[in-house]
């Protein structure tokens, strides 16, 4: 018998997916049986109590929780977000009910031993209720008591060598795709560019220095599919700079309809799509119609290939990402807080990726952004309404970056070139007498 | 950076009356506001030195989750009010 009635929420159980609600009672269940015999740190009925406040927030159509508080582990500055029920005398489970964050591992990589450590020290020390994971990569764990957090921040850092995640005004926990350990796409080594800089960041990942929070995500190649372009402050895209790799023969395998070389490798074969067409799914396909295929021969004009991966994806076996890799810098994507949902707009192009000197280019760029945003951002000001603020052609300023091609999204949009005297041959100044030679009053 | 930011003592003392001559109306404060305390300074050195208040138990953070704000140690709500310890 649960502890409260829940009909709202069980309404939630008849659709036809997995259901969150199902997810909680069985894990009450699992509480009050306890047959593992785990001596529970926080109260034993909590994941009850949390229906129990669902259900009544559904019940009103208003939150029962309070947002935010002083909770922390020692020297850090986020990882912790402080939960607390405005109803406790209802609901004494979950009066007091933290998040804490948790660094996913790079590429989300585990080894089951790890996870089965984590979820004991969860079932212990907190509510045993995971988000695996939460929309900012992190491993949420959901549910626990202040006296707790340093029992499970030094079991976390001291027996699993595992460090919590970013909060608040802090860089979050950069978050990347699995790069070069499983894709053929790759352009550069996603899963060593984030280990990277989460070491190199510490400081700004646990120590609040920001205005806001501020967001890196790796995509190893233009498909992003940890979608950083739409999710991160700062999106790292690999990308070439050659040509793209095209072999004819496999071209042509396509082109006859060879079972060896099934369209999207097969991805859609389900479908009934008819015979392979080259004209119809890939040149007509391309954004730029950069690509021609005549005389049993695919031409690519690679000067405008925009790297959307389409005639990629769709023929993997014939065409393959060029040889001088690296990757190109976007910045100011943001879900709708203030003007709506941003996109990433492109900053570096083309930059290298060198783990022998430290990723110098990529830093450089970080902090040069950085120096700018923690000068002149606003408080709980994103990156990208900053730019909207004072301009694109000031970012490009702080960061030395100069104006190229690539930066315009739509040309002859905007009429205003706004040039500085020390870029106008002879300044403002002029010789009026001289003008006046020429042209009368 | 300035005299003032690197002698510690003074910082902490410019510090604390800032925040103590706001308590009655405030008691949380975002980083930017520490800015106009040390004008001369980088916005990276004064959080390295707000930052290192709260860890001698100066200073303490609070966070919403998504931002991040200071106050003195002990001022405004604290865990007690929520019913903790």
């Amino acid at each position: 018998m649960a502890k409260h009635e829940t009909p709202l929420l069980d309404q939630l159980e008849s659709g036809p997916w997995p259901s969150f609600v199902s997810d909680l009672k069985h894990q009450a269940e699992i509480r009050a049986k306890n047959e593992e015999g785990v001596e529970f740190q926080i109260p034993q009925d909590s994941v009850e109590d949390l229906l129990g406040v669902l259900e009544l927030s559904y019940k009103h159509g208003r939150t029962h929780w309070k947002h935010g508080g002083i909770v922390g582990v020692f020297g850090y500055g986020g990882g912790v977000i402080g939960r607390y029920c405005d109803q406790p005398k209802l609901f004494p489970g979950v009066e007091h009910f933290h998040t804490m964050r948790v660094a996913q591992p790079c590429g989300k990589y585990y080894k089951t031993d790890f996870l089965r450590q984590l979820t004991k020290l969860w079932d212990l020390r907190g509510s045993g209720v995971t988000n695996m994971h939460g929309s900012t990569g992190d491993i949420i764990l959901l549910g626990t008591t202040t006296p707790q957090l340093e029992e499970i921040f030094y079991t976390l850092t001291h027996e699993m060598n595992q460090d919590l995640g970013g909060s608040g005004s802090n860089l979050r926990t950069p978050a990347d795709c699995l790069g070069e350990s499983r894709c053929e796409y790759a352009c550069y080594d996603s899963n060593a560019l984030c280990h990277f800089l989460t070491n190199e960041f510490q400081d700004e990942l646990h120590r609040p220095a920001f205005p806001y929070k501020f967001k890196f995500k790796l995509d190893a190649c233009p498909n992003g599919c940890v979608a950083s372009i739409a999710r991160a402050d700062m999106s790292f895209i690999g990308t070439w700079r050659d040509g793209i790799k095209v072999d004819q023969d496999a071209v042509n395998k396509y082109v006859e309809n060879d079972p060896a070389y099934p369209p999207n490798a097969g991805a859609h074969k389900d479908g009934n799509w008819g015979p392979f067409d080259i004209e119809k799914e890939v040149l007509s396909l391309c954004p730029t119609k950069c690509m021609k295929f005549e005389n049993k021969t695919l031409k690519i004009d690679n000067a405008n290939c925009t790297r959307c991966m389409h005639c990629i994806n769709t023929m993997p076996r014939a065409l393959k990402i060029g040889d001088d890799r690296g990757l190109s810098i976007l910045v100011g994507a943001k879900a709708p807080i203030l003007d709506g949902a941003q996109m990433g707009s492109l900053l570096a192009p083309f930059v290298e990726v060198n783990p022998e000197n430290d990723y110098e280019a990529i830093t450089e760029v970080i902090e040069n952004v950085w120096d700018w945003w923690m000068e002149e951002g606003k408080n709980r000001e994103r990156l990208g309404e900053l730019i909207m603020r004072q301009g694109f052609q000031k970012l490009l300023e702080v960061t030395g970056i100069d104006p190229m091609p690539q930066h315009v999204a739509y040309p002859r949009t905007n009429p205003y070139i706004f040039w500085k005297e020390d870029e106008v041959e002879g300044g403002w100044e002029r010789d009026v007498a001289e003008y006046r030679k020429h042209h009368l009053r | 950076m300035s005299d003032l930011l690197s002698n510690k003592e003074e910082s902490t003392k410019a510090v604390v009356d800032f925040l103590t001559k706001k308590a009655k109306n405030k008691t949380k404060f975002y980083i930017k506001d520490f800015y106009a305390i040390f004008p001369d300074d980088k916005p990276r050195a004064i959080k390295n030195v707000i930052n290192a208040m709260v860890t001698d138990g100066i200073l303490e953070f609070w966070s919403s989750g998504s931002t991040t704000m200071y106050g003195l140690k002990g001022a405004g709500k604290q865990h007690s009010s929520e019913g903790e310890e």
